[in-house]
């Protein structure tokens, strides 16, 4: 299983802090964000191709080829905006 | 010597200032930068702002920028402290406080610093306004301001 995390405008919109998914088939980051996509409804316009979609992979920032075991805790969020 | 905080509680950036530099007579400046929160922001006057973050992620992506910060400089010592949760207008939201042996490391470091905080460390503004509250988007200004870094 991996964690996956969603923060801030992107966890108020899915109405959803955190789910688990089976790691089997999920080679990398891109492939957790098609199959979080591919929920529909909400998930489909969140996860949409023209979003800006920031991503994190054990809690460090990364890119959709990042790959994924079993274990890992994957992050989605919009850009930050601290300081 | 580098320390990095995340806290819900108001902070004194005077306080801090003091304590990075108590000590230690080989210090010979010491470069800061409040970030304040704003009570106007694209024309409408701002109530409260809430901060969210990453735990975990904050702390570890903080200091790694630290950690870079003292590869490229020769500094004696460092504090960062962000708030997050509700703050009000004037509060300072972060503080990035550098101390080195002359002014040029810690000037470099400290605009260093708060520029990848702002690109890379998961907190996430959602301000309160008369017209109800909405998220913060994100500045090219910042990216371009990151990008001058060349990492």
């Amino acid at each position: 299983m991996i964690k996956v995390l969603f923060f801030a405008s992107l966890r108020e919109r899915l109405d959803e802090e955190s789910l688990e998914m089976e790691a089997e088939g999920l080679a990398d980051l891109g492939v957790v964000l098609m199959r979080l996509r591919e929920r529909g409804g909400i998930w489909s316009e969140v996860f949409a191709a023209d979003q800006t979609v920031m991503m994190a992979l054990n809690q460090e920032m990364t890119g959709a080829d990042a790959a994924v075991k079993d274990g890992d805790e994957v992050a989605f969020f919009p850009p930050v905006t601290g300081g | 010597m580098n320390e990095i905080r995340i806290q819900s509680e108001p902070f004194d950036p005077n306080i801090e200032v003091d304590i990075l530099r108590a000590g230690n007579p080989a210090i010979g400046g010491v470069v800061s930068f409040i970030g304040l929160m704003r009570d106007i922001n694209e024309g409408e006057t701002v109530s409260t702002m809430t901060l969210e973050h990453y735990p975990g992620m904050t702390e570890k992506t903080l200091q790694a920028i630290v950690d870079e910060a003292n590869q490229r400089w020769d500094l004696l010592g460092s504090r960062v402290v962000h708030r997050v949760g509700e703050m009000k207008p004037a509060d300072p939201i972060v503080l990035v406080a550098v101390a080195s042996t002359h002014r040029g490391e810690a000037f470099q470091a400290c605009e260093f610093i708060i520029d990848f905080l702002k690109t890379r460390a998961p907190f996430w503004k959602k301000e309160s306004t008369s017209e109800g509250s909405r998220w913060v988007d994100a500045r090219h200004s910042d990216d371009d301001a990151e990008a001058r870094w060349k990492l």
